[in-house]
């Protein structure tokens, strides 16, 4: 597979790009922000991805969607990495969607695909527990009780859980913190007895929230996947998310590049150009060779979570923590090279700072994927 | 896409079949590379029986045409060979810098009869050629450089030296840079011209390095009688064919650290430092630099591959190669202190059998130099802050 986008694939981009820099430019994000809009994100905006096909994308045929690939979800990520368009894509098109397709039964997949397809059901994963990204460690305990289960347990950066219609929870149903057997997804409805959510705000003005549950009793129909054996599945969605993300931050990288290197072109400085000296020249020059190794990363990841989910995750860990220290790179040039203008408010360049910041932590950071790759290797 | 899975199984099963179980061995030593020409001689009978069947079948360039000695194959079948060799650690049968330079450019400037003269040379190994670019005061500012071509009937008398001549004591011929107008602006008037290090009035001399090794020389020319016809592309337009035999020098070059050294790096580093209870390697740091280099690592080959990709696609930007060098060369000696870090005291050994003549210090030195030929680091950013970010300034 040639690690360019094919015809179809550009056309997809076009479109993606043409709506979300249309409908939902940086200033979309500032005005959910400074309204501290009750949602975050906008449902209208929401409506019309789903019309345009972006909810289903990754949703197969039969259930409404269009079948369609982890490179094209890396597609539509990558835009919204460009605007920081806040939107239920990641949670709901991209991580419910997979999970569902791949891991749920007949039953499941009819009740829910065709929702997330139409944009009507919104869904969120709930895995983490500590500050940091462990999926092994998982504590939130799941203790059988008569033909199902009884959670309790905190989960805390579930993106988009303040407006998820459905949770996906990893929990332990046996075993103990670090065993890749004992893990178990469930099907969870937020409204559940026993279960409560706070919504978070954000650094970068995104949503996540905090989830207590205590004694929610959930029944057999709910397993998604199989029990105690769910590792292999949260890891195969896990690694579609790490794709996902680490294609936003490319986007990301790319778009504060841009305006930097614009603004390297305007700004003068002791009577000429800033974009003239060699010292800034050669640091723009850098970021751009380490934005386009990186984008070469993450596409090949992307096809290759395509190719063969099993197999791609050390290509996803190189992608993850590569996109992870490029946009970390690009946001610190960005504000740097901005000069005091870059640590403004009213300037756009600082939500790009802090979208890189989540974005990092999510699903591993570069030194998590580092240490996956390392042990994948045997070393 | 059915035809090219047939090449493949093809491909595969006659590597399986004639690629001798010696040639898929990381190479000791740079020694172990067959470079061709005239004096050339083989390390092993191994390595003589991979080079001529690989030669019979066209495969020391496969994606040449085959009337000039290469294999005729497309892009997709050219790389397919290159994978499955990659598959099962088959060695280069033959480097030279005829393959990876000249020859590219040879295609694009050359006229027929220069193609059909010095193509299948190349691709038999029968003729080494050396670069004759750099001078002692035109360095990473090429175009300034001074060695003259005097007209004189049919022939050019050139007089002038070269500097860092890479491998010049060993090859054959040389592609060289020569002033052939001097009144003229200095990117204008210079071309580009072939001769035989044989000649009368050539001679060289090699230069020690840090590494122990004399992989330069510098090179003087004394009169030496050349035929007009020997200049490829049009006289004093030498710098359009010298800047496209660049990009793939550069490409080349950033594509060295690509060779590796056959087993990982972690594996290496546990055979000195040992491991932890875990199975990690005891020196957290290291381990932590040998993870950070290897996600670097792969996300070059999958920018590598991309690269060419793009090229394919026409959507490549022609100074790209810049970028590519200047992350290979960097990622290069990246991996080099890390194997000297890796190696701890036993990696210092400069003269004995066990470390075989101190291979490992002096791959580590030689690899300083990958950040200043072909251009330096320096050079190359600026050369993407100008023609690729378009920034202002001369």
């Amino acid at each position: 597979m040639a690690l360019v986008l094919t015809e179809e694939q550009s056309m997809l981009r076009d479109s993606a790009r043409g709506l979300i820099s249309d409908k939902a430019p940086v200033a979309h994000l500032r005005s959910l922000r400074d309204s501290k809009d009750a949602t975050g994100f906008s449902r209208e905006l929401w409506t019309t991805f789903a019309e345009m096909g972006f909810s289903g994308l990754l949703v197969p045929d039969q259930f409404g969607g269009s079948g369609l690939g982890c490179v094209e979800a890396g597609i539509v990520m990558e835009e919204i990495g460009r605007t920081l368009m806040p939107s239920p894509f990641l949670a709901t098109a991209v991580l419910a969607a997979s999970a569902l397709s791949r891991g749920g039964s007949e039953a499941q997949k009819a009740q829910h695909l065709p929702k997330i397809a139409d944009g009507s059901l919104l869904a969120a994963l709930a895995i983490d527990e500590g500050a940091k990204h462990r999926p092994l460690q998982t504590k939130l305990q799941a203790t059988r009780s008569g033909n199902g289960f009884k959670l309790s347990g905190d989960k805390a950066f579930v993106v988009d859980g303040h407006t998820a219609d459905l949770l996906i929870v990893a929990a332990r149903s046996a075993g103990g913190a670090g065993d890749k057997n004992g893990l178990t997804l469930f099907l969870v409805d937020p409204k559940a007895k026993g279960l409560a959510v706070e919504r978070t705000a954000m650094v970068d003005s995104h949503n996540a929230a905090r989830i207590v549950f205590d004694k929610v009793e959930v029944n057999a129909d709910s397993v998604l996947g199989e029990v105690d054996q769910g590792f292999g599945l949260l890891e195969g969605v896990l690694n579609i998310g790490r794709g996902s993300v680490a294609s936003e931050m490319v986007g990301l990288s790319e778009e504060v590049f841009g305006r930097t290197v614009t603004y390297l072109k305007e700004r003068k400085q002791f009577g000429k150009p800033i974009g003239e000296f060699q010292a800034l020249q050669h640091r723009a020059a850098e970021l751009y060779i380490d934005i386009e190794i990186t984008r070469a990363a993450v596409l090949k990841a992307l096809q290759a979570l395509d190719v063969d989910l099993d197999k791609a995750g050390n290509a996803v860990s190189v992608a993850k923590a590569r996109a992870g220290t490029t946009a970390t790179l690009a946001v610190q040039e960005g504000v740097q090279m901005h000069g005091g203008m870059g640590m403004t408010d009213q300037f756009d360049i600082g939500f790009f700072m802090k979208r890189a910041r989540v974005c990092q932590e999510l699903f591993g950071d570069s030194n998590f994927h580092a240490d996956q790759l390392a042990q994948g290797k045997g070393y | 896409m059915a035809d090219l899975e047939k090449f493949r199984a093809e491909t595969r099963a006659w590597l399986e079949q004639n690629c001798p179980a010696e040639m898929r061995k990381p190479m000791a030593s740079d020694g172990d590379t067959f470079w061709g020409g005239r004096n050339t001689k083989f390390s092993s009978d191994a390595q003589r029986v991979w080079f001529e069947r690989m030669r019979d079948k066209g495969w020391t360039v496969p994606h040449w045409p085959k009337e000039y000695g290469g294999g005729g194959l497309d892009g997709e079948e050219a790389k397919i060979v290159r994978q499955e060799m990659a598959a099962i650690g088959a060695r280069q049968p033959l480097t030279s810098f005829g393959i990876s330079m000249l020859g590219p450019a040879l295609l694009k400037y050359g006229t027929e009869e220069q193609k059909k003269e010095h193509l299948p040379k190349i691709t038999a190994g029968l003729i080494r050629w050396c670069q004759g670019y750099s001078e002692p005061n035109a360095g990473s500012d090429l175009a300034s450089l001074q060695t003259r071509a005097v007209g004189d009937g049919d022939d050019y008398i050139i007089n002038g030296q070269k500097i860092w001549t890479s491998y010049a004591n060993y090859a054959d011929w040389i592609f060289c840079l020569v002033r052939t107008d001097p009144a003229a602006k200095k990117h204008d008037g210079i071309s580009f011209i072939l001769f035989d290090m044989a000649s009368t009035g050539v001679s060289t001399k090699p230069i020690l390095l840090i590494s122990g090794y004399s992989p330069f020389c510098e090179t003087f020319f004394d009169n030496v009688r050349v035929p007009k016809s020997h200049v490829v592309g049009t006289v004093n337009r030498g710098w359009d064919v010298a800047k496209y035999l660049l990009q793939h020098e550069r490409a080349m070059i950033s594509g060295m650290g690509e060779r590796g050294v056959g087993r990982p790096l972690g594996q290496i580093a546990a055979d000195s430092v040992g491991a932890d209870a875990q199975g990690r390697l005891d020196d957290a740091q290291l381990r932590s630099q040998i993870a950070s280099f290897e996600v670097d690592e792969a996300a070059l080959a999958a920018a590598a591959e991309r690269a060419v990709d793009l090229a394919k696609a026409g959507q490549s930007h022609p100074a790209f190669s810049s970028a590519m060098k200047y992350y290979g060369t960097e990622l290069n000696k990246r991996r080099y202190e890390i194997l000297m870090s890796a190696g701890g005291i036993d990696a210092l050994e400069w003269e004995s059998d066990r470390s075989k003549g101190g291979a490992r210090p002096r791959a580590w030195l030689r690899t300083k130099a990958n950040s200043i030929e072909g251009g330096t680091s320096e050079v190359m950013l600026g050369i993407v802050a100008k023609r690729i970010l378009d920034l202002p300034g001369a």
